[in-house]
Order: structure tokens, then sequence, then C-alpha cells
């Protein structure tokens, strides 16, 4: 019993959904992938986009169909079918959402893992040895788990990020000395321990598709690998006061041979 | 059979009342008055959230900082949010249509506690009018309506007080209008009336006057400690002095997160009224909604940490929360799929009602599935407190409440007053508020995943052209407030005459005049056990069988 | 309180009407009560978390004292039990041994807040001490902010059934019955506040 506006409804509805399928596969909506965790993130939200998209379109297509094909003509004066419930078609619409989070929960399980975020946040894993063996860190993603722990401290970089209200202090400890810009080598590890002088700040660098909080009187971890030369903005993503807006700094990816430059012009001189 | 009728309690007092409209601005202890109190004065301040709204959007016209100072942009956009979600949501989807319906619904003739009641109203205006005068006096509250420490310490204290009094003011509010819905549904049900026959509604506000009375509590704890850290210098929340600041966090959200079910399981509640009526059809799947319902609430109090994903979480808490939130689109999905069906082989009238009906189902859904996205913790990192998250809640309160709350306007404003809305300005009302909702918050999404933070007044220039669209569509939104103030003011006045049943309901409220007479029905309240029952017979007949139960 | 008239009924059914309402006020009570342990739920919780994640310094360490809260508890209980007794001698219409024992609850009531005042003025710690003194003095002040309340309303409630006319009998036994609730209710958050605070 197909009626022409179902036909219309089901194409134009399958068009929509093909549709946002090739945006998320031609159109690039996220910015440009520049550390290890990019690719990664990317992978996942494609994922997720064309759930979405399918799920919303069906939903928008439905209502929409309902109210063209089962609008009230003039005239008439009957009610609609008097159904209540129907159990197949009741259990069909819980088992199938379920299903559909236990698979994006078990994935995105995965993909964190992938990113790390699983990892323990001890001590050895940093890279960045915590002076206080007492000292509770929390953390936010950590190195991606195919490096053993041992690989990862010979290679990561410790810095020590410190917040403030309205910027971000880089700290070399391997230099000992402090930069407004954050500077690392491209393909090596990066293992930051935040901390903020104030209130809370966050430190978010889009490309990287990383953030954590920066909070006060409460180390964090973050740990990231670029992949791409460039520079790319640091935002601080937390609400910190009337300028936060412009509390931003950036992080120059360079070549190895460079960063060695930079870093040996700087150890022990103070930059800000 | 023989109905008891549940007694009166404000019969004597109402006499003393003043009549017709200055009832309105009286301690009435009628459901019905406070009902449209807490509509109307709801409305005022949606109004002046919507202005606090616009300043918002002029400001970001531009990437730089120029149409307020910063400061003052800090604190428009904790009083929009605050306004919004406090003054005029809550108090609106709850206290308004819950005290106008729910004693109708479970067959009584005023809440169980009336004058309790009329507390619960009066706290609202002076603490709306309190955190608005706080600009005035030594600017408002400028740390967010999340009035995260040790920011909302170290700002200026006075408005940050003040913030928390009139809160503290509103949530006393919200729970005593929490406990009235509860003993009212649970005890004042007319003799013969068995739960599983009450209106959908009626569930739902069991639901979230449970979350209420759970929660609030808690944010009301929390902000106690928090003034004190402000005023007595404790530092429960501040680290210089030992304090931990995650710990509010975990406070304020095991409040915040069952905050956003009580705003939309009212909602939800008033679309599955609706939606029978004008499609002609019982609700679909009445079992399910209630238990869906329950299950929304459970699991509405387990996951508040997806709010805090980047702050310091361990991982385990991370997974946990990010299981539990997913799971809540199956019982909200659920009821998606039920209302699909509700309409499914219907004759659906295409009035506005429905049509702000079926524009809630659809960005509703949109919401939900950023909202599973966001609770995915390595999709949340990335876009976390960006304008991905400001899109996804302007989804959900705006496109899911705010226009369920047009949606009951349209429905039960004959109810109110007695005349009906004109159909053509509905309509054209419903075109630009969709219109002008989806250009202004559909882009944002974008901007959140491209790198613009939340809360920022100044941003970079690549991102102009989005944010003047998204203002265009502000733009639009606030024009077709006018066509609605228009079409409720006029209508009042010179609508047509609505008579007792216009839109041949059979929910009680509906089954005596319009307006009601002060104790609801003239004769003894009408046991209706079926209220989602068309289709059965012709409706004429069913009108009949009722109207000689009546007798 | 309103009188309640319900239309066109029976007196019969009038008493079935009444008793229902009095039963709301009660149910209500509940809820708020439940209300308001969720707030005493949400400090506990900081408590305990601060305790587990911000460890004080071994020098800022003070034990706490136990015979005076031990004390305390025994008051309370007691007067919990003083309080049943008074319910009692009203069902039984016995108006004189009910003011007796709300008399005697009251001033149980007032003789625990004295001793947590001795107790506030002899420990070493202030209020803004550290994360741990806070914590301390808002959990016990806020409970006794409540006792406050709870005595003030045995007052009440022995002031009113002192007046002629009844305002409290056997027949209309709301106010004592709501006291009571309430004033168990602050026993019971006493308990667990002093096994967490003082115990654990
Ligand atoms: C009424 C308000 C409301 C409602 C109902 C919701 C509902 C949901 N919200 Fe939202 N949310 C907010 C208001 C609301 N939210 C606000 C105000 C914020 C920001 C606070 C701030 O920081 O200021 C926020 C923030 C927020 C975050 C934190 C983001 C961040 O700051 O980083 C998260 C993360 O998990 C989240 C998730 C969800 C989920 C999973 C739902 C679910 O309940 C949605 C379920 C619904 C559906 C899924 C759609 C229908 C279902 C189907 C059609 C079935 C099929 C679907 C699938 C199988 C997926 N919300
Ligand atoms: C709960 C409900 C709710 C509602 C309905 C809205 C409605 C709107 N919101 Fe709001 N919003 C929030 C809740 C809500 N918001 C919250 C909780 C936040 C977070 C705050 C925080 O970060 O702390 C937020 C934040 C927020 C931001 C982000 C600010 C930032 O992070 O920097 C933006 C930006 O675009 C925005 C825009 C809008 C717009 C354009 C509307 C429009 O839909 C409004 C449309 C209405 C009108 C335009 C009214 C029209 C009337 C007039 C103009 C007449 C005026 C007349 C008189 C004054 C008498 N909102
Ligand atoms: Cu620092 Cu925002
Ligand atoms: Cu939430």
């Amino acid at each position: 019993m197909l009626k022409p506006s179902a036909i219309i409804t089901l194409l134009v509805s399958i068009s929509l959904a093909v549709g946002g399928v090739w945006i998320i596969y031609n159109i690039n909506l996220l910015p440009e992938a520049a550390s290890s965790n990019a690719p990664v993130y990317d992978e996942l939200f494609r994922v997720l986009f064309v759930i979405g998209v399918i799920l919303f379109v069906g939903m928008f297509a439905a209502v929409v169909y309902s109210l063209i094909e089962f609008r009230r003509r003039p005239g008439d004066q009957e009610d609609g079918l008097p159904v209540k419930e129907n159990l197949p078609l009741e259990i069909f619409w819980t088992a199938v959402p379920a299903i559909v989070v236990l698979f994006v929960g078990l994935y995105s399980y995965d993909i964190y893992d992938r990113m790390g975020g699983m990892q323990p946040l001890d001590h050895q894993n940093h890279g960045y040895s915590v002076s206080s063996s007492e000292e509770k860190v929390w953390g936010g993603i950590g190195t991606s788990s195919n490096n053993s722990n041992m690989d990862l401290q010979m290679q990561s970089l410790p810095v020590e990020v410190t917040a403030m209200q309205f910027a971000f202090l880089f700290r070399y400890p391997k230099g000992d000395f402090i930069s407004g810009e954050l500077h690392v080598p491209v393909g090596q590890t990066i293992s930051m321990r935040m901390e903020s002088n104030d209130v809370i700040h966050a430190f978010w660098v889009p490309e990287f598709r990383i953030k954590q909080d920066v909070i006060p009187g409460q180390p964090t971890i973050l740990n990231f690998t670029p992949t791409k030369p460039g520079r790319f903005p640091i935002i601080c993503a937390e609400l910190c006061g009337p300028y936060h807006g412009g509390m931003r700094s950036t992080v120059v990816v360079e070549e190895p041979e460079i960063y060695q430059d930079w870093f040996n012009k700087n150890s022990n001189t103070i930059v800000s | 059979m023989t109905i008891t009728i549940p007694p009166k309690s404000n019969k004597e007092s109402e006499g003393l009342q003043p009549k017709g409209f200055l009832r309105y601005f009286s301690f009435s202890l009628d459901h019905k008055v406070i009902g449209i109190q807490y509509l109307v004065c709801g409305f005022l301040f949606y109004l002046v959230g919507g202005a606090l709204a616009s300043a918002i959007r002029i400001e970001l016209t531009s990437p730089i900082s120029d149409f307020m100072p910063r400061d003052v942009y800090n604190q428009v956009l904790t009083l929009h949010g605050t306004i919004m979600i406090f003054l005029w949501i809550v108090p609106v989807v709850n206290g308004a249509f819950g005290n106008y319906l729910i004693p109708f619904y479970v067959g009584a003739r005023d809440m169980a506690f009336p004058r309790l009641n009329a507390v619960a109203f009066w706290l609202i205006p002076p603490a709306g009018l309190m955190l608005i005068s706080s600009y005035f006096i030594n600017g408002a509250a400028q740390s967010g309506w999340t009035a995260y420490p040790p920011l909302s310490i170290t700002t200026p204290a006075a408005g940050q007080i003040i913030w928390i009094l009139s809160v503290l003011l509103l949530g006393g509010s919200s729970i005593f209008g929490g406990i009235n819905f509860i003993a009212t549904i649970l005890k004042l049900r007319r003799p013969g009336l068995k739960l599983m026959q009450l209106p959908m509604y009626c569930w739902a506000m069991l639901g979230t006057s449970i979350l209420v009375v759970l929660s609030t509590p808690v944010l009301a704890g929390t902000l106690i400690l928090l003034s004190f850290d402000i005023v007595a210098h404790t530092g429960f929340f501040n680290p210089t002095l030992g304090g931990n600041v995650i710990v509010y966090q975990h406070l304020f959200w095991f409040y915040s997160h069952p905050a956003v079910y009580i705003m939309v399981l009212p909602a939800f509640g008033l679309v599955s009224e609706i939606l029978p009526i004008h499609s002609r059809k019982p609700l679909f799947g009445y079992t399910t909604m209630v238990y869906s319902i329950m299950a929304i609430v459970f699991l509405g109090l387990i996951v508040w940490a997806h709010h805090m994903f980047t702050s310091g979480t361990p991982p385990w808490m991370r997974l946990f929360f990010t299981i539990a939130t997913s799971f809540i689109a199956v019982p909200t999905g659920i009821k998606f799929f039920n209302w699909v069906a509700t309409l499914w082989g219907g004759k659906i009238s295409l009035n506005s009602a429905i049509l702000f009906s079926c524009g809630f189902i659809v960005n509703f859904v949109l919401g939900g599935i950023t909202g599973v996205a966001l609770a995915q913790v390595p999709f949340d990192i990335h876009v976390h407190d960006t304008y991905f998250v400001v899109a996804h809640f302007h989804y959900i309160v705006y496109g899911g409440s705010v226009f369920v709350i047009f949606s009951s306007i349209y429905h039960w404003y004959p109810k109110f007053t007695g005349r009906m809305l004109n159909e053509k300005i509905g309509r054209i009302h419903f075109i630009l508020t969709f219109v002008g909702f989806n250009l202004c918050f559909a882009p944002q999404h974008w901007l959140g995943m491209n790198g613009m933070p939340r809360r920022v007044a100044e941003y970079d220039p690549q991102f102009t052209f989005v944010n003047q669209l998204s203002s265009f569509g502000a733009l639009l939104m606030a024009l077709s407030t006018l066509p609605f103030l228009w079409n409720v003011i006029h209508s009042s006045f010179k609508g047509e005459i609505a008579g007792e049943n216009p839109w041949q309901a059979l929910t009680p409220e509906w089954l005596t005049s319009s307006p009601p007479p002060v104790e609801n029905w003239l004769g003894e309240a009408p046991l209706v056990t079926d209220p989602y029952g068309y289709g059965k017979k012709q409706l004429q007949e069913q009108f009949n069988d009722l109207e000689s139960e009546k007798q | 309180m309103t009188t309640i008239t319900p239309i066109d009924q029976s007196p019969k059914e009038q008493e079935v009407q009444h008793d229902l309402h009095a039963d709301h006020r009660l149910f209500g009570l509940v809820a708020f009560l439940i209300a308001d342990g969720m707030t005493f739920a949400g400090f506990f919780a900081a408590y305990l978390t601060f305790k587990a994640v911000n460890p004080l310094l071994p020098d800022a360490i003070y034990e706490l004292e136990l015979p005076l809260p031990t004390l305390n508890t025994i008051l309370l209980l007691v007067s919990s039990a003083t309080f049943h007794r008074a319910g009692q001698a009203l069902n039984k219409s016995d108006s004189k041994s009910c003011q007796k024992w709300l008399l005697i609850t009251a001033s149980l009531g007032l003789a625990f807040l004295a001793s947590q005042m001795v107790e506030y003025f002899t420990l070493p710690f202030g209020l803004t001490d550290n994360l741990y003194a806070s914590t301390f003095y808002a959990l016990t002040g806020f409970h006794g902010l409540h006792v406050t309340l709870g005595a003030f309303m045995i007052l009440i409630v022995w002031w009113q059934s002192r007046q002629p006319g009844g305002r409290i009998t056997s027949q209309n036994k709301f106010p004592l019955e709501a006291a009571e609730l309430y004033w168990h209710f602050v026993d019971g958050i006493w308990v667990i506040l002093f096994i967490i605070l003082y115990l654990v």
C-alpha cells in the first residue's frame, strides 16, 4: 500500500541520509588533524555522525510523513484507529536503541583506550616524574597505548604548564627555562603536568583534539604526540574571568632540529 | 455509584479575595489562578532572558569585544542562563501547567496544600527581581550559571551572594512545589481512579517531583557552603585554604543534571496530552511510557559526572558515566517512538499546537543525538565547553521545552481564557520560530567543533560569518515573539468564543466550562478512567455517555 | 488551620475527609524530611570526599574528644523516647502528663545545645582553620540549627497544649505528631553524624 507521499518521503530521506554520509566523508567538519589523537578522534566522529544522521533523518521523515499523510481532510469527522500498543513493535524499538548505544559505548571505550585514556595515571607512566610520591594527579588522556611504559619514559618530553589569569606559562624542566609559547618537536610525545595559580582554566588545542582542565591545587596530566609541523592555537576553554576570551597562546610544532636550536637558545634564560 | 468529593480547602478565603483581573495579583489559593500567575510571571522573565540573549548575539556579531565590556558580558550570560532555567523553564513547565492541570487530572478541587502552593509561587517574583537588580547594585554574578569556584569566590562578592540567595529561594519554591505535586497525585486522587488510569502528565510530574525532592536540597547545601567560602572565608572550595574545587562540581551537577530532566520531563508529559487529542488517537504505549519516565528518573540521578569529563575524574568514573548516560537514550527513545506511533494513522488537525509539538520532536531528537555523542568521553574531550555544547542544550531546552510551552499555550489557551487563539498568526509564529531557531543554533555545532569556546566575548575572526548567521537566527526568534504577543493579548478580548471543549477532548479539564469555575466542576468531579479513549466509538456518543454519567 | 467544610456531604463522610487531610500534611512532612535529609547527605558526601581526597597534614590532625558528644547522643536518644511518651499520653487524653513530657523533651534538646556550645568553645580549632574544621562546624552547626528549630517547635506545641479549648487534643494531634516526626528525624541525623564525624 505504498502511496505517493510515502515514496516521496522515503526518497527524500534516503537522499538526505546519503547526503549526510557524503558530507562527513568529503567535507571536513573538523579542523586539521595534527596529533596522533586526531585521526582516532575523527574516526569516532564519523561513526557517530553517520549513526546520528540516520536516526535523525528517520525520525524527521516519520514525523513529516505522518503530518502530510494523516492530516485531517476537510469534512472528515472520524477518529483515528484506536491502536494502543503493539508489543513486538515496542520490543523492537527498545532493543534497537539499546544495541546502538551499547555498540557506541563499547566502540568509544575502544577509541578512548587507543587514545591512552585507560592507562592508570600513576607516576611511572607519564615520563614526568612527580616530586612527592604522596601527590595525587588526575589526568586527561595519556599517550598511545602502543608504546610500552619503558619506551615512554625514555621518549617523552616533560613540560610544566602553569595557568593563570590570563596566560599560560610553559616551563621546560630539562632546560630550566620558561616560555610563553609551547614549542614541541614533531613526532615526540609530550607529557605535560599542569596546575593553575588562581582559578580553573582549560588547555585546549582543537587541532590535537585534546582538552584538560587546569585546576588550582590539583595537578593534572596531559600527554599528546604532535604529527604535523605548524602553529596551532592554544585556547582556554573554562570561564576564568573577564579576559577568558583573550586567554590564548600558541603551540609551535617544529622539526626536531629546529626545536633543538630553539631549546638550546633558551636554556638557562627566561623568555616570556 | 457514590462519589466523594475531595474537600475544597480554600472556600472561605476565596470570598475575601479580589475578583476578576485583580485576583492574579493577590495571594490567591486557587490552583488555576496560581498556575496562570506562574505562566505570566515566567513569560515576563523569558522576555528579560531573551533580551539578554539578544545582547549576547549582538556582541557576537563581531569578533572583538565592542558592544559591552567584558565583565558585563559575563554578567549577561550568567543572568541569561540563570533566568532562563530557574525563572522560565522550571517554573513554567512544572509550576504553571502542573498547578493548572494536575488537580483536574486527579479529580480534585485544588492542590493538597493550597497555602504552601501560593507561598511557593510568591517566592519567585522577589527572587527574580533580586537577581536582576543585582546588576544595578554592584554588578551581577559573573561566573556563569554553574558558578564554579574558585572563580565564583574571587569575583565581586555582592553579585555572587545575591545570585546564591535568589537561587536558594527558587530552589525552595521548587521543593515546596514538588512536595505538593507528590501529595496531590498520590493522595488526592478521586476515589475510583487508578494510578494507571491517570493522564501521562501526572506521571511526568510525579517523576519530576521525585527528582526535585531528591536533588534540589543538595544544590541548596552546596550553595550554602559556597556562600560560607565567600562571606566567612572558609575553604571548602578554595584551594588556597586546602579546599577542593572538584567536590563542588560533583555536588553541583548532582543537582543540575537531574535539573535538565526537571526541565524536560513535564514537557514530555504535556506533549503526551496534546498529541492524542489533535490526532484523535489513543496515546500509544501508555504502560511503557510510564516505565520509561521512571527509568529516566533513576538514570538521571546517576549520570552527573558527564559534565566533568575534562575535570579531574579518574578513568573508571568517566567510563561508568559514559555508559549510564548513553542508556538514557533508550527510555527517551521509547517515548519518541510512541509519539510517532500516536501520530501514525491518526486524523491530525494541523493546528499551531500540533506544529509546535512536532517541531519539538524533531528538535529534541537532534539535541538528544548530540547529547549521546557528548556522553562519549573521547568525543566530549574535544568539544566540552565549546559552542557544540551550547548548540546541544539549546536544541533541547529551546527546541524542546520552549516549543512545548508554546504548543501548550496554543492548546490550553481556550481553557484558560474561554477564547480561541488566532490560527493564522499561530502558524506565522511557528514558522518564524522554527526557522530562526535552527538558523541560530545549528551553525553553533560547527563553531564548537572548529575551535570556538563558549562564554567568550571575542573570538577568532574566521568564525565571524557563521556567528552573524547565528545572530540573524536569533533576530528572527526575537521577531517571532511579536506575533505571539499580539495574538495572546488581542485574542483575550476579541478571540472566538471557545466553549467548553473546542478540541472535543476527553481529559477532565475539558469537561467543565472555560474558564472553569472556582471549584473546577459545578457538580461532581467526573470519573475519567480512559483519558485517551479516542476512536472507540463515534465521539458524540462518547460525550453523551460522559454527560449522562455526570448527571 | 483552615476548617474544612466539604460540600454536600454527610457528617460521617466529613469526618473521613478530615482525617484524610491530616494524613496529607504528615505525608507532606515526610516528603520534606526526605528533601532535608538529602541536604545532609550532600554535606556528608562532601565531608567524606574531603577526608578521602584532601588528607590533612599530620600536625593539623586533632583527635576529637568523645565524652561530650557521647553525652549529647544520649541526651538526644532519651529525648526521642520522652517525646514518644508525650504522644502516648496525648493518646490517652492525659494532657497534664503530655505537657510534662514535652517540657522534659524540650529541656533535653536545650541541654544538647548547651553542651554543643561547650564543645565548640573548648575545641582547639576555629571555623576557618582548615578544611576539616570548616566541614566539622558546617555539619554540626547545620544540625544544631535543626535542633534549635525543633526545640522551638516543641515549646510551641507545649504552649498550645496548655491553651484552654483544646488546640492540641487526641482529636487534633497533628502539631504534636509533626514535631515528633521532625524530632526523631533530627535524632537520626545526629546518630549518623556522630558515627561519621567522631567514630570513623
Ligand atoms: C532539558 C535539558 C536537557 C536534556 C533533556 C538533556 C539531555 C541529554 N544530555 Fe544534555 N545538557 C543540557 C541540557 C539537557 N540535556 C545542558 C543545559 C547542558 C550544559 C550545561 C552547562 O555546561 O552549562 C548539557 C550538557 C550535556 C553534556 C556535557 C557536555 C559538556 O559540557 O561537555 C552531556 C554529556 O554527556 C549531555 C548529554 C545529554 C544526554 C545523553 C541527554 C539524553 O537525555 C538525550 C536522550 C535523547 C535522545 C537520544 C533522542 C531520542 C532518542 C531516540 C530517537 C532513540 C534512538 C537514539 C539513539 C540510539 C542514540 N548534555
Ligand atoms: C533554559 C533555557 C534557555 C533558553 C530558552 C535560551 C534561549 C536563547 N539563548 Fe541561551 N543559554 C542558556 C539557556 C537558555 N537559552 C544557558 C543555561 C546558557 C549557559 C549560560 C552559561 O554559560 O552560564 C545559555 C547560553 C547562551 C549562549 C552562549 C553564551 C556564551 O557561552 O558566551 C548563547 C549565544 O548565542 C545563547 C543564546 C540564546 C538565544 C539567542 C536564545 C533565544 O532563543 C532567545 C529568544 C527570545 C527572545 C529573543 C526574546 C525576545 C523578546 C524581546 C527581545 C523583547 C524584549 C522585551 C523586553 C525586555 C520587555 N544562550
Ligand atoms: Cu583561562 Cu579561561
Ligand atoms: Cu547532564
